[in-house]
C-alpha cells in the first residue's frame, strides 16, 4: 500500500480544527500548527451565535432565504453557488456542534433556542450565551485532541509559518515554520497544506481582533505569489468599547435581544437608527449601522458628552433575561469599564473587526497555487463586500467541511508522494527563510518596530475603513511606503536567540505592511460604494464597472515590489442582483424547485 | 490607586528571566498613566521603550497574551502576588508599584511566559470529549433542559489559563496531582446526555494516584477563577460519583 499522505494545516481557529476533523475522517494524518496552544485561537472572541435555518420558530425561514439575506447583505459581490452550499449545510452543522456538546441555550422544550441577528427578520442563530465562539471551538479543540491521543494528529503549537515550499511544477509540497521559543526554523513535507490563519485585524492597530491576528501568514501568501481577493473589505463592526490596548467587542447578540442604540437630541433619546431604517431598526448590517453611528457623532456632533462613542441600552431588558442569554458580555463590559448594563448604556464606538477579503479559493478551498488551501477568515469566498453577523463561524467551520476531504482527493492525485520530491526544494526554501530570519536578528537601525506598527494602524485606521476618499488613500500608500523604508532602519533591542518576540515582530511586520497595500490600493482603485467599501465621492453601486473580484498579485520590482490588480466577474447566476436598502423590507427571491 | 512619588507615572516591577534555569532579577519600569489603562497596555508601552527607571536600556518583557478579553486564557501571571488574567488587571484598581512575576507552579520559558503544556496533557487524560460516531450528518442532538445548558455552560467557560492551579497547594511540578480545571472537565461531559454513556472511563481517569483523592480541599481555586467556575463543587459532585463507581465495581 502506498504511504499515507500528511496534511499541514496552520492555524487552529474553527476552520482549521474543522479541516483537520474531516482530513481525519477521510483517513488522513495531519501535522497542525499554531502560534498559540489552539484553544487559544482568535475563534474564542466570537460572541453572539451562529446562523442556520432551522426554523423551529414557525417563521418559515429556509436555507434558500438565510441564502438571499447573505447574498444581499454582502452587496452582490460574493460568488453566489458556495454561498447557497454553506447556506443548505447550516442546519446540519449546528445540529453538529450540538452533538459535539456545545451548551447551546434551549428553549422549554428542550431544543436549541435562536435569537436574531443583522440583517435579517428570522430567529436563525444559535447561541451559547454569549461566547459562542469560545464554546464552539472547544467543542472542535475536543475533538482534536482525541484524534491526537488515537495517533491521527500531531501539535506543533508555538510555531509559526514562514512559507510554502514548492516544487519544480509550482506545486505546494510542504511548509517553513520558525519556533517561537527555540527559534529553530524546519521544513516540513505535505501531501497539502491549509492556511486557516484568520483576519488581518493587527494591520490597523487596535481593533476587535487578538493581537495574533497579524494577517503574515496571508500576507507571506502573497508575496510568494498566491492571488489575494477583495482585500479592500474591511469590516467595521459597529458597537466595540474604546480601550487603550484593544477595541473590545460587544456583540451583536446585545441588538438581537433587544438593544437600542441612541444618542441625545435636543434634550431627548434619539434612536437613530430605529428612524433612519424603520424596517429592520437596530438590526441593520454592520455596515449601515457603522455608518449611521459615524454621521451622528462626526456630522452631526452628538457623540455622548462630546466624546466618540453612542450609547447600546439593555437596561429597559429585564435583569435575569440578560445574564442568561449576554452573561459573557455583560461582565466583559463590567470588568473593563467597571459599570453594570443591566443598569446603565453602555457606552461604545465603531471598530475594525473582520476582513471579507482575503486569499482567492476555488470551490475547493484551494488558493491559486496547487496544493495550497485557504480555510475561514484567510480566504475571500463567502462574504462579499459585508457579513452577516453569525455567519462567520459558520463560514469557517463549512470551509474546513470542504477543504478536508478536498485535500485527501487532491493527494490521492498526485503522482510523487511528498517524501519523494526531491530535498533540493526544501533545502533551498529553509535557506531563504533562515537569511531572512538572521539578517532581521542583527538590524541595528534607531527605528522602533513596535513604533513603526502603532503609525502604521494609526494611518490605517484613520484613513482605510468607514469613509474613504482618494487623497486619504493615496496618502496612506506613500506613508506605508515611508514605513517600509524606515523598517530597514529598524533596531532589535533584543539579540537572544529564545522566545525573541522583537525578531518575530520585526519579522511579521513586514509582510503586515506589504498586505497594508493591498488593502489600501484596492480600496483607492474601486471608485464606488458597497457595502462596507464607501467612498462619498462615489456613493453609488456600479455594478457595470465594480461588480469584480478585486485580484492582487506580487509584482517585484524596486525594493518592496508592490501589488498588481485585475478584476474577475462575480457569479451572480442563482439571484439577480438588486439594490440593497434597509429603510424598507428587502423583499425575497423564490428558491428554483430544483432546491 | 495613584503612585504615591509622580501620579502621573505608572511604576510596574517585572520579574525578569532570560530562560530556563537562568537566575531571575526584577526590573523596575516607569509608564505615563492614562484612565483606562490596564497591565497589557503598560507592557506594550514597555515594548516600545523597554528602559528601565535607572535609564538602562534593556530587552522588552516577554508576555503571552492572545485575545485581551479574558476569553483565550493566554496572558496569566502573578499580578501583585495574584494568579490572574493581565488583560482585566486595570491599572486604577492595583496598588502601586505593580509587581508583575510568571505563575510559579510551571516551568518559566521567559519572563513572564510559562509552560503549561502539561494541562492540555490532563485533558487527554480525563478524555476530555463527546465520543462522536463522526462528524457527518447524523441529525440532532439529544434533548436537554435549559437548567442543564446553564449549569454544563459555566464548567465549559474554563479557558484552561492555569490561575486555579497556581492558587493550588497540592498542584505543582513535583506532584502528579491533575488540579481543578481537569476535575471540573470530568463533570461537564459527564452531565451530557452523551457523554455520560462513557461516565465510568472518566471517573476511572481521576481515581488513580493524582486524582482527586489528592485535593486538600483548600478551595482556593474557586476565589481565583476568572470565570468564576464553581470548581469545588465540581470536585465534590465527582468526587461523590468516584466513590458511587467504587463501591459498585467491588459489588459488580
Amino acid at each position: 500500500m502506498a504511504e499515507t499522505h500528511r496534511l499541514v494545516v496552520v492555524g487552529g481557529g474553527l476552520a482549521g480544527l474543522m479541516t483537520t476533523i474531516r482530513a481525519c475522517e477521510a483517513g488522513m494524518e495531519v501535522d497542525l500548527f499554531s502560534v498559540v496552544p489552539v484553544k487559544r485561537s482568535h475563534s474564542v472572541c466570537a460572541q453572539g451565535g451562529i446562523n442556520g435555518a432551522v426554523n423551529t420558530k414557525g417563521e418559515g425561514d429556509s436555507p434558500w432565504e438565510h441564502f438571499d439575506d447573505s447574498v444581499y447583505g454582502g452587496d452582490f459581490l460574493a460568488n453566489q453557488p458556495p454561498v447557497l452550499k454553506m447556506c443548505e449545510a447550516a442546519p446540519g452543522i449546528i445540529y453538529l456542534m450540538d452533538r459535539l456538546g456545545v451548551p447551546f441555550n434551549r428553549t422549554g422544550e428542550g431544543l436549541m433556542d435562536f435569537r436574531r441577528f443583522g440583517g435579517t427578520k428570522h430567529h436563525r442563530t444559535a447561541f451559547a450565551g454569549a461566547s459562542t465562539g469560545q464554546q464552539l471551538l472547544y467543542a472542535l479543540d475536543e475533538q482534536v485532541r482525541r484524534f491526537e491521543v488515537e495517533g491521527k494528529v500531531r501539535k506543533f503549537e508555538g510555531w509559526e509559518y514562514l512559507g510554502a515550499v514548492k516544487d519544480g511544477e509550482g506545486v505546494c509540497r510542504g511548509i517553513v515554520a520558525t519556533h517561537l521559543v527555540t527559534m529553530e526554523v524546519r521544513v516540513f513535507r505535505a501531501g497539502a497544506v491549509a492556511l486557516a490563519t484568520g483576519g488581518p485585524g493587527m494591520l490597523f492597530g487596535k481593533s476587535t481582533n487578538s493581537v495574533i491576528n497579524t494577517g503574515s501568514a496571508a500576507a507571506i501568501s502573497y508575496l510568494q505569489g498566491v492571488k489575494y481577493a477583495n482585500g479592500e473589505f474591511i469590516q467595521v463592526h459597529p458597537t466595540a468599547i474604546p480601550g487603550e490596548d484593544k477595541l473590545r467587542l460587544m456583540s451583536e447578540s446585545a441588538r438581537g435581544e433587544g438593544g437600542r442604540v441612541w444618542v441625545m437630541k435636543e434634550g431627548k433619546p434619539w434612536y437613530f437608527l430605529e428612524e433612519m431604517y424603520p424596517a429592520y431598526g437596530n438590526l441593520v448590517p454592520r455596515d449601515i449601522a457603522t455608518r449611521a453611528i459615524h454621521k451622528v457623532v462626526y456630522d452631526m456632533g452628538l457623540g455622548i458628552d462630546g466624546n466618540a462613542v453612542v450609547y447600546l441600552d439593555l437596561s429597559h431588558i429585564p435583569a435575569a433575561t440578560l445574564k442568561k442569554k449576554l452573561g459573557a458580555i455583560l461582565d466583559i463590559y463590567e470588568k473593563f469599564m467597571g459599570d453594570d448594563p443591566t443598569k446603565v448604556p453602555m457606552k461604545v464606538f465603531p471598530a475594525v473587526h473582520y476582513s471579507m477579503g482575503g486569499l482567492w479559493v476555488d470551490y475547493d478551498q484551494m488558493t491559486s497555487t496547487p496544493g495550497l488551501f485557504a480555510v475561514g477568515e484567510v480566504d475571500y469566498s463567502i462574504h462579499g463586500a459585508n457579513r452577516l453577523g453569525a455567519n462567520s463561524l459558520l463560514s469557517c467551520i463549512y470551509a474546513g467541511m470542504v477543504a478536508g476531504p478536498a485535500m485527501a482527493k487532491w493527494c490521492k492525485g498526485l503522482k510523487k508522494h511528498e517524501n519523494e520530491v526531491p530535498s533540493s526544494f526544501f533545502d533551498g526554501a529553509l535557506k531563504q527563510q533562515i537569511d531572512l530570519v538572521e539578517k532581521v536578528k542583527k538590524m541595528d537601525g534607531p527605528e522602533n518596530p513596535f513604533q513603526l506598527a502603532r503609525e502604521l494602524g494609526e494611518w490605517m485606521t484613520r484613513n482605510v475603513t468607514v469613509t474613504r476618499y482618494n487623497p486619504k488613500l493615496q496618502a496612506t500608500d506613500d506613508k506605508i511606503q515611508e514605513l517600509q523604508s524606515r523598517w530597514k532602519n529598524c533596531g532589535i533591542s533584543d539579540r537572544g536567540n529564545w522566545a525573541n518576540q522583537s525578531v518575530h515582530h520585526t519579522r511579521q511586520l513586514y509582510a503586515m505592511m506589504q498586505l497594508a497595500r493591498v488593502v489600501t490600493l484596492g480600496a483607492l482603485r474601486r471608485n464606488e460604494s458597497r457595502g462596507a467599501h464607501y467612498k462619498p465621492d462615489f456613493p453609488n453601486r456600479d455594478d457595470a464597472n465594480f461588480m469584480k473580484t478585486t485580484i492582487a498579485q506580487y509584482r517585484e520590482g524596486g525594493v518592496f515590489g508592490e501589488p498588481g490588480f485585475s478584476y474577475d466577474p462575480v457569479d451572480v447566476s442563482l439571484i439577480k442582483p438588486r439594490p440593497r436598502k434597509y429603510d424598507v423590507d428587502k423583499g425575497g427571491t423564490v428558491a428554483p424547485t430544483a432546491h | 490607586m495613584a503612585n504615591e512619588t509622580d501620579p502621573k507615572m505608572v511604576e510596574v516591577h517585572v520579574k525578569r528571566q532570560e530562560k530556563p534555569g537562568a537566575p531571575s532579577q526584577w526590573e523596575v519600569f516607569r509608564v505615563k498613566y492614562r484612565p483606562n489603562l490596564n497591565v497589557i497596555a503598560v507592557l506594550q508601552d514597555l515594548q516600545i521603550r523597554p528602559v528601565t527607571v535607572e535609564g538602562k536600556a534593556t530587552t522588552p518583557p516577554a508576555w503571552e497574551s492572545a485575545c485581551l478579553e479574558e476569553v483565550c486564557g493566554s496572558c496569566s501571571m502573578l499580578i501583585n502576588g495574584k494568579p490572574r488574567q493581565a488583560c482585566t488587571a486595570l491599572i486604577d484598581q492595583l496598588q502601586q508599584p505593580i509587581r508583575l512575576e510568571p505563575f510559579s507552579k510551571f516551568p518559566v520559558i521567559r519572563d513572564l511566559i510559562v509552560d503549561r503544556s502539561r494541562m492540555f496533557d490532563h485533558l487527554k487524560q480525563v478524555r476530555a470529549w463527546i465520543p462522536v460516531d463522526g462528524t457527518y450528518d447524523l441529525g440532532q442532538g439529544p434533548r436537554y433542559s435549559q437548567e442543564l445548558a446553564l449549569t454544563r455552560y459555566k464548567m465549559s467557560e474554563c479557558m484552561t489559563c492555569g490561575c486555579c492551579l497556581e492558587a493550588c497547594p497540592q498542584y505543582g511540578t513535583h506532584s502528579p496531582f491533575i488540579g481543578p480545571q481537569a476535575i471540573n472537565q470530568v463533570r461537564l461531559f459527564n452531565t451530557h446526555p452523551t457523554g455520560a454513556l462513557n461516565a465510568s472511563e472518566r471517573l476511572e481517569s481521576v481515581m488513580g494516584e493524582g486524582g482527586i483523592t489528592d485535593c486538600g480541599d483548600a478551595q482556593n481555586c474557586v476565589k481565583v477563577c476568572p470565570k468564576k467556575i464553581p470548581l469545588t463543587e465540581s470536585i465534590a459532585e465527582v468526587s461523590r460519583a468516584t466513590t458511587l463507581h467504587a463501591i459498585k465495581t467491588l459489588v459488580g
